[in-house]
């Protein structure tokens, strides 16, 4: 079995897939890629099934050795990273040989990337899913973030992999495809996105002044933020007027904008808590979540209103979308 | 009950004001029709309070029965919800929590009976002796929300939470009681705790508590709780 050496961890690189779900009513939050998104087009790029587990690099990424020759992708948002000395190019698979060494610096936009390799990590499932839960400490790499020194195990390559890699051969480290998925199938990532909303169960509790807000200014992303939620800071305080009182604890989902009792409003993000308390003013088109992911301090988003029809319409267009993707993908190694 | 959406892949159903017993109940047998025969694209339904949250892919529900994903949705699940008043509250399973009450197990105990006039003893002799139903389970993984408290033991949350609560350690938080499942920051009252684990993410089923059991507590002595933790 294939692996790869740790070296350097980078700022927080877990094991990520696309969640575990069906383990809500016990509390466990469904959880996985921030940026679903990039994680099934990086897992397409190498032949792997979509939800095939592969690193989330978040803000200042990893130095990896890759043991054997082995096919990956990357992802996301733009990252420098390099082997031997060259760029690793994006967006495509790359062959790399036996020994490479992957170099990660830091985001130059953006905040997530995700690095697929052909089989997939293989590390264990855990009530379903192979998602590192890092409140909770289960799943992924040991349930945590990765540490210099983990050597993590890879899983067979499917056959298109097999076939792909030799149309790559080389003596150099690292040979990219010249093809690539076109910027028309990308997340549109940008440090100040309006990102579409329906309304959420509790937006008649806000009065007509807030709801105006809400929809019409920008609001900052605060340095709290990580994988659990977007913290919003608004430029005026108190955005989104009186306090509402605590409403009793439901159910929640991804991409709920819920509002605590200081006006300060938060985005539900993939490790998001399975019940909450306090009023849901919006909920974000999942189409659009990919978008929020890559959002990092200092970033500002806005929000503009659309319906459920709309906002599903959207969804199952991109799905659409990313079916012609996967059958594209498919004959560059049939 | 009420069904309306929560973004374009869930919709929230309410079936009742409040998490008493039989709203609580009517959410079980809901859950329980939903799963029995589920709709193509259903993700999974989760019961929290007086509602259950059904989570869908909206590009793989059935294209038949309305306009939207969403009206297909509402529609499958007003057909397959169980009519008012049929669903005969289930009785839950019962289960008997041993706690070690008070001391280093509740550093709370004897302020959480200050504030109400009351002995430790007097509190522990409360707190189990009442029966308890389980209205949700989050915000972490195990975590029960218990009703069923004596009004007598109502109590505030601290106003800073403590960065650190042990696991096992059963806790007062306003009107209801409920089980730290492993260290966490957290805001309850401690007045016990309890050897049994709670949550375990490697075992097919998770959770010791599920949303309907209803719960006794047992008082047991700091040699009990050692022997038990150990076995």
């Amino acid at each position: 079995m294939s692996r790869i050496n740790v070296l350097r961890p980078g700022m927080m690189t877990t094991v990520q897939d696309l969640g575990r779900p069906g383990w809500q009513r016990f509390g466990v939050t469904p959880g996985g890629a921030a940026d679903a998104c990039a994680l099934r087009l990086a897992n397409l790029l190498v032949g792997n099934s979509e939800g095939a587990a592969a690193l989330e690099i978040t803000g200042t990424g990893p130095t990896l050795r890759f043991a054997e020759e082995t096919l990956v992708a990357v992802a996301g948002a733009d990252f420098d990273m390099s082997v031997g000395g060259a760029r690793l190019p994006t967006w495509r698979p790359v062959r790399l040989s036996a020994g490479a060494e992957l170099t990660f610096g830091a985001a130059r936009n953006g905040l997530r990337c995700y690095l697929a390799v052909a089989g997939g990590l293989a590390v264990p499932r855990v009530l379903g899913g192979r998602g590192t839960h890092l409140a909770a400490g289960f799943g992924g790499f040991d349930g945590r973030a990765l540490r210099a020194g983990d050597v993590l195990k890879i899983g067979p390559a499917t056959a298109w992999a097999k076939r792909m890699i030799p149309t790559l051969a080389g003596a150099d480290p690292m040979v990219a495809a010249r093809w690539e998925v076109g910027a028309a199938v990308r997340p549109r990532y940008t440090a100040g996105p309006v990102v579409r909303v329906m309304r959420g169960p509790q937006w008649d509790a806000f009065n007509a002044a807030a709801q105006a807000r809400f929809l019409g200014e920008r609001f900052t992303v605060d340095a709290r933020s990580d994988r659990m939620g977007l913290r919003l800071t608004a430029a005026s305080a108190g955005l989104l007027g009186e306090p509402l009182p605590e409403i009793l604890s439901e159910g929640i989902a991804v991409g709920t904008v819920q509002v605590p009792p200081d006006g300060q409003p938060i985005v539900l993000l993939a490790e998001r808590q399975t019940v909450g308390g306090y009023s849901k003013i919006a909920v974000v088109a999942s189409v659009d979540l990919p978008l929020l992911a890559q959002l990092r301090p200092g970033d500002t988003v806005g929000f503009s209103e659309v319906s459920v029809a709309v906002a599903q319409e959207l969804w199952i267009t991109g799905e659409r979308l990313l079916a012609t993707v996967k059958q594209g993908i498919a004959l560059h190694a049939a | 009950m009420k069904i309306a959406a929560l973004g374009d892949s869930a919709v929230m159903v309410t079936l009742g004001d409040a998490p008493d017993a039989a709203t609580v109940a009517a959410g079980c047998a809901l859950v329980a029709a939903l799963e029995a025969r589920p709709m193509p694209g259903l993700i999974e339904c989760a019961q929290a309070n007086a509602g259950v949250t059904v989570f869908y892919d909206p590009a793989r529900v059935s294209k038949r029965g309305g306009n939207t994903p969403f009206d297909r949705v509402c529609r499958w699940i007003e057909d397959r919800a169980p009519a008012p008043g049929q669903a005969a509250p289930q009785a839950g399973r019962q289960v008997t929590v041993p706690v070690c009450y008070g001391g280093e197990f509740g550093l709370d105990l004897e302020m959480v009976g200050a504030a109400h006039g009351l002995t430790a003893d007097e509190v522990v002799a409360l707190h189990s002796g009442a029966e308890y139903f389980v209205s949700a389970i989050g915000f972490i993984p195990g975590f029960p929300y218990l009703r069923g408290l004596p009004e007598s033991l109502h109590t505030v949350r601290r106003k800073t939470p403590r960065t650190r609560v042990p696991a096992g350690s059963v806790a007062i938080g306003n009107s209801q009681t409920g089980i730290y499942p492993f260290e966490t920051p957290g805001g309850w009252n401690l007045i016990g705790c309890t050897p049994w684990r709670l949550f375990n993410a490697y075992s097919s089923a998770p959770s010791l508590l599920q949303v309907g059991d209803r719960v006794h507590f047992k008082p047991i002595t700091p040699e009990e709780y050692g022997a038990s933790r150990s076995s």
